[in-house]
């Protein structure tokens, strides 16, 4: 489902310093797999998690996502794509200040020119699914982390994204209410979600089917450690 | 679809803007007193200039004054040396006459004496013009009927000592009586009032004209013509202590109706043709007052712009107030721009969050500025007496602008965080 090729991408910071942070990555991630990321800082983790969210555009090589080629797409395009099919988890939680729970849920489907009243049902159902039905109404800033960090993931689901990339999702939480967080995506892969997270811990990453460890720009190693469910 | 989606983005925008609510009022007042300046300065100059103007208008706009001067030599000239002295200056009856047959155009030439003089009745003692004039009169200037008639042309065959008085002047001589039953004395001899006009011609208040300074001007009496000339005479003697001075003045004021606004145009040098031939001294002065009107809106254009273009520099810099606050909102809000990218927002989107929200701003600030500028004006004609006129374009005009200015200025910062690269803004700290 997804799949890259030769994927490549240099920054050119001045006309001396190139820094090339991926040179030449295949990767192929099946329909319901659980793949954790992990490598030391500068292996290009963080470049490849941004590839792979369509937030920026490679600068070789190619990336399909289900059945199109985003690798060449426009500004507009990609930010559609990102609207459809990817969720996203981040480490620091990335909730709108100004919002209550339920309408960050619903950001996403704004920018798909939804009809928010006619998803309140979802939306609702996403907020019982996190164990936040209660506390629609409440602010970000009224959230403990680990609250915070479900309302995001609600979010990442709102659109019934194809894959959710998660980038250190436990990065700020303490152990327990990380365990919880981790519970929740585990919960949400069973469902059938792709998942895709990036992580500096190993008992984090040992939760994934497959663990692949970045060094310099490319793949080093890809561990197994049980098998993804055969795509439907 | 759409248009659910941009009620929430305005609501979006209104909720962003609540967050910080004392920059988002302080960002509006620029916005509120640009737009109250300019209304309230527009409402100013239009009150202004409305007073002349109708001062103006009322003198007939198809009209041309003629007035006789007393030569300025002369007057110096009788003082010093000659003590009794005859000055004869000014406009005659044949002046008139001729002024009726040479200048194209011409519909009615009114000729008018206005002498200075009390007026009595009973133990009541008013300083009065008395104007001897022709039936014509309220033709030719505005004059509204108030009760019985004006002079009529038997009056002026006959020479009869009747007279019209105005209203002023009738609430004065008779504060209890009926005055069309009564004679008033002007000199020595007794006219009986036939009418009282309400003078809506402001031609006798014109300051330059105005030889009776510090009196009321509304007290005037009409005489017919023919009735001043053989009562008064044509020479006027002035007495002052140890001299008396004569004047021979034939009329003191003709009033040249013209046919229409075409005719107006070219008569001012007609006429000053046609006098010079007659005239050695300069005894007469040719007031436009279509010319008048015209200098005046002139002005008032001028002083539209001054106060327009000061009220505009300050909706300009209330302008750049939001810039600079959008600006800082943009920075501030750049991870939250960083997330709305990843979940989708595409750069327009972003664009139409933050211009709504320079736009609810501007557009705020501009109802508040409007209210507030309604309300200034009646504030500063209460406590100035200066008339004010809240023209309605000069509202849409203002409140046109603080949108206008909402969009302009909102327009680069909205861009600016649109073209946020999403990585960068979600890294941002």
């Amino acid at each position: 489902m997804i799949r890259t090729v030769g994927l490549e991408k240099t920054y050119v910071l001045s006309a001396e310093n190139i820094v090339r942070a991926l040179r030449g990555v295949d990767l192929e991630i099946t329909q319901g797999s659980y793949v954790a990321i992990m490598g030391p800082s500068g292996s290009g983790k963080s470049t490849i998690l941004n590839l792979l969210g369509c937030l920026d555009r490679p600068s070789a090589g190619q990336y399909f996502l289900g059945d199109q080629d985003v690798s060449r797409m426009d500004d507009d395009a990609l930010s559609e794509v990102r609207g459809r099919r990817i969720g996203f988890i981040f480490q620091s939680y990335n909730l709108i200040a100004q919002l209550t729970v339920l309408e960050n849920i619903q950001v996403p489907l704004f920018y798909q020119g939804r009809n928010l009243a006619h998803t309140h049902e979802h939306c609702l159902e996403l907020a019982n699914l996190v164990g936040l039905g209660d506390r629609l109404d409440h602010r970000p800033n009224q959230l403990s982390g680990g609250q915070q960090q479900r309302v995001a993931i609600a979010r990442s689901l709102v659109n019934d994204p194809l894959i959710i990339l998660a980038d250190e999702p436990t990065g700020n939480l303490d152990s327990r209410t990380g365990a919880e967080v981790l519970d929740l995506i585990d919960h949400l892969n069973q469902s059938g979600k792709t998942i895709i997270l990036v992580t500096h811990g190993d008992e984090v990453a040992s939760r994934a089917h497959r663990v692949i460890h970045m060094k310099d720009g490319l793949i080093d190693r890809q561990i197994v450690n049980r098998a993804a469910p055969v795509a439907a | 679809m759409l248009r659910i989606q941009f009620i929430s983005t305005v609501k979006l925008g209104f909720k962003s803007l609540l967050l910080h609510k004392l920059r988002s009022v302080l960002t509006m007042l620029g916005i509120i007193f640009g737009v109250c300046s300019v209304i309230a300065m527009l409402a100013i100059g239009e009150g202004a200039s409305y007073e002349a103007q109708e001062r103006i208008k009322k003198l007939g706009s198809n009209n041309v004054l003629i007035n006789s001067l007393k030569p300025a030599a002369e007057a110096a000239q009788s003082g010093a040396s000659m003590r009794s002295f005859q000055i004869d200056y000014g406009l005659t009856y044949k002046d008139g006459a001729r002024l009726q047959s040479t200048i194209p155009g011409v519909r009615r030439v009114l000729p008018m004496r206005i002498i200075r003089e009390s007026v009595r009745f009973s133990r009541n003692e008013v300083p009065c013009q008395v104007i001897g004039t022709l039936p014509f009169y309220p033709e030719v200037t505005r004059v509204d009927l108030l009760r019985g008639r004006f002079l009529c042309q038997m009056d002026e065959i006959w020479q009869n000592n009747v007279c019209v008085i105005t209203a002023g002047l009738s609430r004065r001589l008779f504060p209890y009586q009926d005055p069309l039953l009564h004679a008033v004395k002007v000199g020595e001899f007794y006219y009986r009032v036939v009418g009282i006009i309400q003078e809506t011609s402001a031609a006798d208040q014109r300051p330059q004209t105005s030889q009776m300074e510090g009196e009321p001007l509304d007290n005037n009496v009409y005489i017919p013509l023919s009735t001043s000339r053989v009562r008064f005479g044509e020479v006027l003697i002035r007495r002052s202590a140890g001299s008396f001075q004569a004047e021979k003045v034939e009329l003191h004021r003709i009033i040249v109706q013209m046919e229409n606004l075409a005719a107006v145009e070219t008569a001012d040098p007609q006429i000053k043709t046609v006098l010079d031939r007659f005239h050695d001294q300069n005894d007469y002065e040719v007031i436009v007052p279509l010319e008048l009107l015209r200098a005046a809106e002139e002005t008032k254009r001028t002083f539209n712009i001054v106060l327009g273009s000061i009220a505009a520099i300050s909706l300009l810099v209330g302008g750049i107030g939001i810039m600079n606050i959008m600006l800082a909102t943009v920075t501030e809000r750049t991870r939250e721009i960083g997330v709305r990218r990843a979940l989708g927002a595409k750069k327009r989107d972003i664009v139409t969050q933050f211009l709504v929200e320079t736009v609810v701003l501007s557009v705020g600030g501009g109802l508040v500025g409007v209210l507030v500028g309604v309300v200034t004006p009646v504030v500063v004609t209460h406590l100035t007496k200066m008339p004010t006129i809240v023209t309605p374009w000069s509202v849409l005009l203002a409140f046109g602008i603080s949108g206008a200015v909402g969009i302009v200025f909102g327009l680069y910062p909205a861009r600016a965080a649109a073209n946020l690269d999403p990585i960068e803004a979600l890294r941002h700290e």
